[in-house]
């Protein structure tokens, strides 16, 4: 056996607790978590189906800790874990899975599917089995601050033109606000627009807030990939900002697995309980829309409908914020079937959109999202997660789609009210 | 020879299964609970316990719509897990051994409803097993133990439907026979995925928990 194996399966056996030992006492291959997934019903093949995603977990755990696999390595009738078979199921752990979270919610005898690939992930990743682009992401992540390398130059190219379209001041590295600001390496990269929507909508609502030049790249590659200790110092960037600045509130982006990282994994990941508050920008901006410091004037008449970033909704409770949210500009905004807690993903969270070799499959398996959207005939799909936009974006173009994304944020800064200083013109 | 062999199993037979049942499965759930779990150290939005009950309850329903072999598996399971419990707990012959061993029972179900549900429990097991020899992902799912506990869980309820009609053999046999059935399913069920007639509520209340700790309810 090899170092690299020896190291994966120890550490899988290591991540079995009580829920995952409970889940795997449970599983009956009823074969339903397979509905949930989009991975198989935009494929039917059979290997998708989420518990199976699992197999070489669910051996270990059969074999160290079940009478029956004891009995089974006595007779001679195990099947250990081999290196093949964690080559073998790398593409299924990390290319068909967007840790999504749906087949969690079927399964009949309550598996939380989702928590145990996040897992298996760490054992995927200390056998060496992850996929190149994802390691590119997190060595790039770990090296130079941020997946797609960017730097604290271009925030401060982006932050420049952001001040000369508003008028404004964006805040930088100061101490003592009420709230630090984090952004997604896309939302620096691919949509900067937010930096003026965000200096804007907290100028109206009097929001005191600051960006962090130590600390404003969110997207956790290491939460993706499933190492700890690479999602610990990324995360423990933004809290070591957020504590040098003495800031109440760390404000997630509009990136998903940013704000489970952030809101939910962090704390634990750092091993101690963070000193401050983390909100996500849309539960913020549902906040102060709720207190009336957030006002906006005008609609858009465009139909228009919302896509629930998986994180943001099912694993992680936000759900009527963004809504709250759209019902104030958005006068035709319609529902997909199936939106809030059981949205069919982008096809792209994950880590998936970050890994080359998942792009055909990610691309066909849009279908599902195709067809939520047909159902609704929408003009404009409105998004809070920059990497579902992105997602989004190329799943239109590719099936010539003419519907516009938007993020959900800008599209508030662009109706707020008259009195708002540094509206755009 | 056979009534010895009644004897047997209605006595030291039944004492030996039901010890083993309770000890292992006892320790089966134990042991699960005993791999513990870390703490979570984020700040909670909502509660565990309300979030792990609920799904403890509310998991018996799906909600999630499902495709043909998905409503299929949900409809036919559903039939097989009531017809059992029904012929389990409302036939007077089994709530006469209940009030004998726990000194308290409750009135049983007429004769018709205890064979309906048999029956459709019966039929609801060989749909379940042909589907899992032609669905595609059931098939590539399934190994041994889902082929041993179908059978396990089969022969009771056949059995005991035979002995209530008195079909193919003498009536102690049958009786013989069918308690023999009911001892092996004890036996081996701690030690099989059958376990998750109790751990079911254990990965429920943790799947819950997660939720209810984000204040996600589902």
């Amino acid at each position: 056996m090899t170092i690299s194996l020896q190291n994966g399966i120890n550490t899988l056996i290591g991540q079995i607790d009580a829920p995952i030992a409970s889940f795997f006492s449970s599983c009956v291959h009823c074969g339903l978590c397979a509905d949930a997934c989009l991975f198989y019903t935009e494929t039917l093949d059979p290997k998708y189906t989420p518990i199976h995603k699992l197999e070489p977990m669910r051996r270990l755990w059969q074999q160290e800790y079940t009478f029956w696999g004891k009995l089974m390595q006595k007779v001679g009738l195990s099947k250990p874990v081999t290196d093949e078979d964690l080559a073998e199921w790398e593409p299924l752990v990390y290319d068909s899975c967007t840790l999504c979270g749906r087949c969690s919610m079927v399964c009949p005898v309550g598996n939380d599917i989702v928590y145990m690939v996040r897992k298996m992930r760490e054992g995927m990743v200390a056998s060496g089995h992850a996929p190149e682009g994802l390691k590119g992401a997190t060595q790039r992540a770990i090296e130079l601050g941020s997946p797609m390398g960017l730097n604290i130059n271009t925030l401060n190219a982006q932050i420049k033109h952001a001040e000369k379209d508003t008028g404004l001041t964006v805040p930088m590295d100061v101490e003592g606000a009420d709230y630090m600001m984090v952004l997604s390496s896309a939302e620096i990269a691919d949509y900067p627009e937010i930096i003026g929507a965000v200096t804007r909508i907290f100028k109206q609502a009097n929001v005191s807030w600051t960006l962090a030049s130590d600390g404003f790249e969110g997207t956790n590659s290491g939460i993706q990939i499933g190492s700890s200790d690479l999602a610990a110092e990324i995360v423990g960037r933004i809290v070591h900002a957020a504590e040098r600045l003495k800031v109440k509130f760390v404000i997630s982006p509009e990136c998903g697995h940013a704000f489970t990282a952030l809101r939910w994994e962090g704390p634990n990941l750092i091993g101690r309980p963070y000193p401050f508050k983390v909100i996500h920008i849309i539960e913020l901006l549902d906040e102060l829309r709720s207190s009336g410091r957030l006002k906006t004037e005008g609609v858009d008449e465009t139909r228009m409908t919302f896509h629930d970033p998986c994180q943001m909704v099912r694993r992680g409770g936000v759900v009527e914020q963004p809504r709250n949210l759209m019902h104030m500009v958005a006068p035709n905004f319609v529902e997909m079937p199936d939106a809030g807690v059981q949205n069919w993903c982008c096809g792209g969270g994950g880590g998936v959109s970050a890994n080359h070799r998942a792009e055909p499959l990610r691309v066909k398996v849009f279908s599902r999202k195709k067809e939520q959207l047909d159902a609704v005939n929408a003009k404009t799909i409105v998004t809070s997660c920059s990497n579902c936009r992105t997602m989004l974006l190329d799943g239109l173009e590719n099936h010539h789609m003419d519907t516009e994304v938007i993020g959900l944020t800008e599209l508030i800064a662009e109706h707020l009210a008259d009195n708002a200083e540094g509206k755009a013109s | 020879m056979e009534q010895e062999m009644l004897l047997w199993v209605r006595g030291t037979g039944l004492q030996i299964a039901t010890a083993v049942f309770v000890i292992g499965m006892v320790y089966r759930m134990l042991h699960i609970f005993m791999l513990g779990r870390k703490k979570s150290l984020a700040e909670a939005r909502g509660s565990e316990w309300s979030g792990g009950f609920r799904t403890m309850w509310k998991r018996s329903f799906v909600t999630t719509k499902l495709s043909a072999r998905g409503n299929f598996t949900v409809i036919a399971g559903l039939i097989f897990h009531l017809g059992f419990f029904v012929t389990f707990l409302f036939l007077s012959q089994h709530i006469d051994l209940i009030r004998a061993v726990l000194g308290f029972g409750w009135p049983a179900m007429p004769r018709g409803v205890i064979d309906i549900a048999a029956v459709l429990s019966i039929g609801a097991m060989i749909a379940l097993l042909v589907h899992r020899f032609i669905d595609p992902v059931k098939r590539m799912l399934s190994d041994f133990q889902d082929y041993l506990t179908w059978t396990l869980s089969f022969l009771p309820l056949l059995t005991g439907f035979m002995l209530l009609r008195e079909i193919g053999f003498e009536y102690i046999t049958l009786l013989t026979l069918h308690i023999a059935s009911v001892e092996l399913l004890l036996v081996i069920a701690p030690f099989t995925k059958l376990a998750h007639m109790f751990s079911t509520f254990i990965a429920r209340w943790y799947n819950g928990a997660v939720n209810g700790f984000k204040g996600i309810e589902i």
